[in-house]
């Protein structure tokens, strides 16, 4: 049986992960490559290393933080940040990463998905929605927008629109981050989940909000997620992806765990 | 030498890392013919369209690799490339595979059992009816999880080695002799997929 995705993120600044509280408030965590290990052994189904600053002068260093993290991990393996064109990925391909997730630049070129995915496959290329719900309108979910620049810039943009397209550009799975709950521990926002992952085909990964087992089990089954992103969750030693899966599976969710 | 058919489908360098993790290091990516029939192992890659395997007949390596598979030589196809083993795939009608194993590789069906099924077939499933005889599969225990992205599938025949269950059975790998395939990407299924790496080295 196919089963439901725990993701262990890693936001990366300057080589660190890091996490923040609604996108501010900066903790260091620890050591990329050695987390992104930790992760696998105790189960995580794949590695998300964001890159979260992802200035220019930062490339050289993000590269040598994705071949260290790479090297010897053997589950799959996203990097994302910054990656504004076909080649902005394949040097990160070939750092090792085994998918991109692009934000801001295919918001601003939607092209670049169908480029990404036409060299390195379809399956490589996730597109990230960074999403509010538009309180004050009469749907707030239907209604949520888009936002880039690492959250702080709106587009006007709906976000079931965009991923709709995102589809039908060719990207291979959706990366869906609440903005509303990110950093909170409340919990995913499962109907802005669910209402995405109706509308498309592909896989939609939920982030955002992730505080304990139940919330996975909510979002996968209520949110109708395939996956789930987790980061805070685990560095602080709050559970790891054994504890979280076994809890997740004993709620009745189809989980791979580890021997 | 282990030759790593470099066909511009995807990217190499996850299963070439695995490779080297295991001890292999004469490993040659290449497009050329004469590799392929010098190689001791050939490992075919792959991921993203069935068309993209129409470069193995323009570079000839559709003949180099049918007589390596004469002579014995082990040879593993991943993902697309254990597609290529078929006689093809109804995602490029015109572009024909190895005919090695008989059958087409066909899409994943909308539905399945009357409830909707997503494609492309993304995450960690269990290999199931795994052929106690396979050699590639050697110690791997049944519902032991590996990770897919996919939205073609090859039928289950008398060469199936192991099957999945997504909208259905399917292959989940491929075996006859010393020519094998695998629909999952042993490079990223962890510890499973790293013992059927070596037992392909090893063979």
């Amino acid at each position: 049986m196919l089963t439901k995705r725990i993701i262990a993120c890693l936001d990366v600044r300057a080589g660190r992960v890091v996490k923040g509280i609604q996108f501010v408030d900066i903790v260091d965590a620890g050591d990329p490559a050695e987390l992104a290990h930790r992760h696998a052994a105790a189960g995580a189904d794949e590695i998300v290393l964001l890159d979260i600053t992802a200035t220019h002068e930062g490339r050289g260093t993000l590269l040598d933080t994705v071949r260290r993290t790479a090297a010897n991990l053997f589950v799959p393996f996203t990097v994302g940040g910054g990656i504004r064109s076909a080649e902005d990925a394949a040097a990160v391909f070939d750092a090792g990463a085994d998918k991109v997730s692009i934000n801001s630049a295919a918001i601003a070129r939607p092209e670049l998905i169908g480029e990404i995915g036409s060299s390195f496959g379809a399956q490589a290329v996730i597109v990230a929605i960074d999403a509010r719900r538009a309180t004050g309108s009469s749907d707030p979910v239907e209604e949520a927008e888009v936002y880039v620049s690492g959250g702080r810039k709106p587009t006007g943009r709906r976000v079931v629109e965009w991923a709709r397209e995102a589809e039908q550009r060719g990207a291979g799975e959706i990366l869906l981050t609440s903005m509303d709950c990110d950093g909170t521990r409340d919990g995913f926002d499962c109907e802005l989940t669910r209402r995405v992952s109706e509308a498309v085909q592909i896989p939609v990964i939920a982030s955002g909000g992730a505080g304990n087992a139940q919330h996975f089990a909510e979002v996968f089954k209520a949110g109708r997620a395939d996956a789930a992103l987790a980061a805070s969750i685990f560095h602080f030693g709050i559970t790891d992806s054994r504890a979280l899966k076994a809890e997740v599976a004993a709620a009745g969710v189809p989980m791979r765990l580890p021997c | 030498m282990i030759a790593v058919i470099d066909y511009k489908a995807g990217n190499l360098t996850s299963v070439v890392k695995a490779l080297r993790h295991l001890g292999a290091h004469d490993i040659v990516v290449t497009q050329s013919p004469d590799d392929v029939l010098l190689a001791d192992k050939v490992v075919l890659p792959g991921v993203g369209h069935f068309q993209a395997t129409q470069l193995l007949h323009d570079l000839c390596l559709t003949n180099a690799t049918r007589e390596a598979a004469a002579k014995g030589t082990p040879f593993l196809g991943i993902c697309v490339g254990l597609q290529w083993l078929y006689e093809g795939s109804t995602e490029a009608p015109v572009t024909p595979g190895l005919a090695h194993f008989a059958g087409i590789c066909e899409r994943f069906p909308a539905t399945f059992n009357g409830e909707e099924l997503k494609s492309p077939h993304v995450g960690w499933n269990s290999l199931d009816d795994i052929r106690p005889s396979s050699r590639l599969l050697t110690g791997i225990a049944p519902g032991s999880f590996v990770y897919y992205t996919h939205s073609w599938r090859a039928p289950v025949s008398a060469d199936t080695a192991a099957t999945t269950n997504y909208g259905g059975a399917f292959t989940a790998a491929v075996e006859r002799d010393n020519v094998m395939g695998v629909q999952f990407h042993p490079e990223k299924s962890a510890e499973t997929g790293l013992r059927v790496l070596k037992n392909f080295l090893a063979l």
